[in-house]
């Protein structure tokens, strides 16, 4: 109960360049379905539309056509069932780490002793129990980022949306989210939805890759990986880690004209 | 972990002012004692060359402060301060309560802005001087009039500022409030208002200087009252020296506000203070 449709979606930007208006086709007849409980990345250059088809999925931005479904049903806007993690966390720097994950909870109606329990428990899921009275500022990147997890999580939604979120990490704090995130896909189970431009990242996390290109869906690919993965060190010495990833090094170096 | 509780411990350091280091640098001087020396520098300066001036086209420091030692012992100036200072805090009270939730609206509501933004940016550089007999016409010579000017020259800084804050709240902080389903009145009081909050401090500062020229304006222009009366009845009688006392007093008094203002910053947007730096 937790599977996430985009049907037909297509989204169209006008941009003033210089003195003439621009039609920028960020999405151009999108669907995929992700399924109850699985890992979905969404990969491709800078442009394909991968944020887009996130955000538009969040209902932070509207489809010029077609449609967003959750659990089967169309969905109009933002909702408390779908949590959204930033890409550069965008916690709210004048409440400490608690407060931001409790944000997210009042938002969604909690109020009283359950709110500050259930913020508590999420921080505890990322390991930030101890750090739940610093503010963004006194918090590193990874920590931050690991509060915008605990704060999209607190709400219980059926789907987590996350765009980049480890994209500006330093290659150790990122691995040890990786495998932070696939611990918590494995105790709550959510369907998550994942952007990256990172190939290693898309095969480590991903049961299927979505590979994008120019606002279209260019392949989905599965990735014959076991779940849970385990250690990733030795994920990343598997065969199969290598063919995935090649695979989908080839569908991103396709030539464009082999697309349309 | 040990990554953080290195970071915990680089971050102590750096509120330590480096105490710690190995090569101890010499201290930097403190910014309050620059402040005293380019004061008592000035002043100096001023009483050295001051004294050779006839009395009636300036004065010094000195003569100042005899001036307003006797001002202060006849209780004159005590009562004009009370009377100048309680139209200027209604007046500016006032100019918050409504300065700052115009400047919301303002930046947040595209038709607000468009509707009412060019009666901002054109009060703002109002002539007021011109429009006080207007204003006595209407409210007579007593206090309100007194608030009126005040209020008048302090609303916009607060609003343009809060203004300007707002429009430059990052976008992704307000997508945040969306994404969890926020109501815009939910967004604007708790995403939007302390994000702005640095912004708003600053405009209460400018608010101050201006109110207090505000302040002075309407004594010279209603009822010749308080400091700035005092200011009109000295320089009638060419006692120059005199004259300087409340706007020796009116300058200290702004830059205390000003202080006041800043204490009240740190207090309510601390972050602010942690997350800037000069360096």
């Amino acid at each position: 109960m937790g599977d996430v449709s985009l049907v037909d979606v297509s989204k169209q930007f006008t941009l003033r360049i210089d003195t003439g208006l621009h039609t920028v086709h960020a999405l151009r007849n999108v669907n995929f379905t992700i399924r109850d409980g699985e890992i979905a990345v969404l990969i491709g250059p800078s442009g394909c539309g991968k944020t887009t088809a996130l955000r538009v999925a969040m209902g932070l931005e509207t489809a010029s056509r077609g449609q967003v479904r959750v659990d089967g049903r169309q969905v109009h806007g933002c909702g408390h069932d779908r949590g959204m993690v930033f890409q550069h966390a965008e916690l709210l720097p004048w409440l400490s780490a608690l407060q931001n994950v409790m944000f997210g909870l009042e938002m969604k109606g909690m109020r009283g002793s359950a709110l500050r329990d259930t913020a508590m428990r999420y921080l505890d899921l990322v390991g930030l129990k101890d750090s739940a009275n610093r503010r963004p500022h006194q918090l590193s990147g990874g920590m931050k980022q690991r509060v915008g997890i605990a704060r999209a999580l607190a709400i219980d939604p059926e789907v987590l949306l996350m765009d980049e979120p480890f994209g500006a990490l330093d290659a150790q704090t990122r691995e040890s989210l990786q495998a932070e995130l696939l611990d918590i896909h494995t105790t709550t189970g959510k369907t998550i939805v994942f952007v990256t431009h990172d190939l290693d990242e898309a095969v480590l996390l991903a049961d299927r890759v979505i590979v994008m290109r120019d606002g279209a869906v260019q392949e989905i690919i599965d990735v014959p990986l076991p779940r849970p993965r385990g250690d990733l060190g030795v994920v990343r010495g598997m065969a199969e880690f290598a063919e995935t990833r090649y695979r989908i090094w080839q569908a991103l170096h396709q030539a464009p004209g082999a697309v349309h | 972990m040990v990554e953080l509780v290195r970071q915990d411990m680089s971050m102590n350091d750096g509120n330590m002012a480096g105490a710690a280091s190995e090569r101890a640098p010499r201290a930097p001087m403190p910014s309050w004692l620059i402040t005293v020396g380019t004061v008592v520098f000035f002043i100096g300066l001023w009483e050295f060359f001051g004294r050779d001036v006839n009395p009636i086209f300036g004065s010094y420091p000195s003569a100042i402060a005899v001036a307003g030692w006797e001002l202060a012992l006849s209780g004159q100036l005590g009562s004009a301060m009370l009377e100048s200072l309680r139209p200027f805090v209604v007046g500016y009270l006032i100019s918050i309560l409504v300065g700052v939730p115009l400047g919301l609206v303002l930046g947040r509501f595209r038709v607000m802005e468009a509707a009412l933004g060019i009666f901002i940016t054109g009060g703002y550089a109002m002539p007021l001087v011109a429009l006080v007999p207007l204003l006595v016409l209407w409210l007579g010579l007593g206090f309100w009039v007194k608030v009126a000017v005040i209020f008048l020259m302090c609303v916009f800084p607060i609003a343009i500022n809060t203004w300007l804050g707002v429009k430059v709240v990052p976008k992704t902080l307000i997508e945040v409030g969306r994404a969890f389903v926020a109501p815009d009145h939910v967004i604007l009081r708790r995403i939007v208002l302390p994000a702005t909050l640095p912004y708003i401090m600053a405009g209460l500062r400018l608010a101050v200087g201006r109110g207090v020229v505000a302040m002075v304006i309407a004594e010279f222009f209603t009822a010749i009252s308080g400091l700035g009366g005092i200011i009109i009845n000295a320089a009638n009688n060419f006692d120059t020296a005199r004259m300087f006392v409340p706007i020796v007093v009116l300058m200290v008094l702004a830059t205390l506000l000003n202080s006041l203002v800043g204490v009240i910053e740190r207090k309510v947007a601390p972050w602010q203070v942690e997350i800037a730096s000069r360096d």
